[in-house]
């Protein structure tokens, strides 16, 4: 399996850990107030303005982590370059991930107009956001593997 | 319109250029060891740039190198 190949699944991995733990940890603080109160807005504006630095810090923990123990493991370092083939695949995986992403925040719409609570909207903004992120690693893995 | 399959003699060319390596010519072309596997297997078609980058590293001409396979060879 490829430095790339690799790659992909750890961020793959980490996506999901990341959301799955942080989620978790503060659905618990939910606040138990009407689902239309302004604190339900002040807790998912939190929740997205947190998420960004932490899954940016955890996400660059996990890669220097990976790096390390693959370096140990394997005696193989990251390639120095990104070619060609690297952006084509870059692009690729992003247009698939945009893709799912605009379908997401069009079901998020549609649960406003449905007359569902504004926390239906906001969970799927964050199920679209991890679908779309865990596609583009899915198609970067699946091109890599095939050749393009 | 139907899909050309596009072939290549850079294994044989690399081993007649005193047995160079992939990770040789992906150096002097400047893409990844990755990339030429997945040239040399056919599953990736390079730009007409690293094409011609190629075909000068073996002194040769881009179809010495790249060549449409024959559907009925």
């Amino acid at each position: 399996m490829s430095y790339q190949e690799k790659r992909s699944l750890v961020n793959l991995v980490s996506v999901v850990l990341i959301t799955a733990v942080y989620s978790a940890y503060m659905i618990q603080r939910y606040p138990e107030a009407s689902p239309y109160s302004p604190e339900v807005f002040r807790f998912w504006g939190a929740f997205f303005l947190i998420l960004i630095p932490v899954s940016i810090v955890a996400r660059i923990v996990i890669y220097i982590l990976f790096a390390i123990i693959n370096a140990i493991a394997t005696r193989e370092e990251e390639p120095p370059i990104t070619d060609e083939r690297d952006r084509l695949i870059e692009l690729k995986s992003a247009q698939m991930s945009l893709y799912v992403f605009t379908a997401g925040f069009v079901l998020a719409m549609v649960s406003l107009v449905a007359d569902m609570p504004p926390s239906a909207m906001f969970i799927i903004l964050i199920c679209a956001g991890v679908v779309s992120e865990m596609v583009s690693d899915i198609s970067q893995f699946y091109y890599y593997r095939r050749g393009f | 319109m139907e899909k050309l399959i596009i072939n290549n003699n850079i294994r044989r060319l690399r081993f007649d250029h005193d047995e160079m390596t992939q990770q040789q010519l992906a150096d002097k072309v400047g893409v990844t060891r990755q990339t030429i596997v997945a040239i040399e297997k056919g599953n990736y078609s390079p730009s007409l740039e690293l094409a011609f980058r190629i075909a000068r590293v073996f002194n040769t001409a881009l179809e010495q190198v790249f060549f449409i396979e024959d559907k009925h060879s």
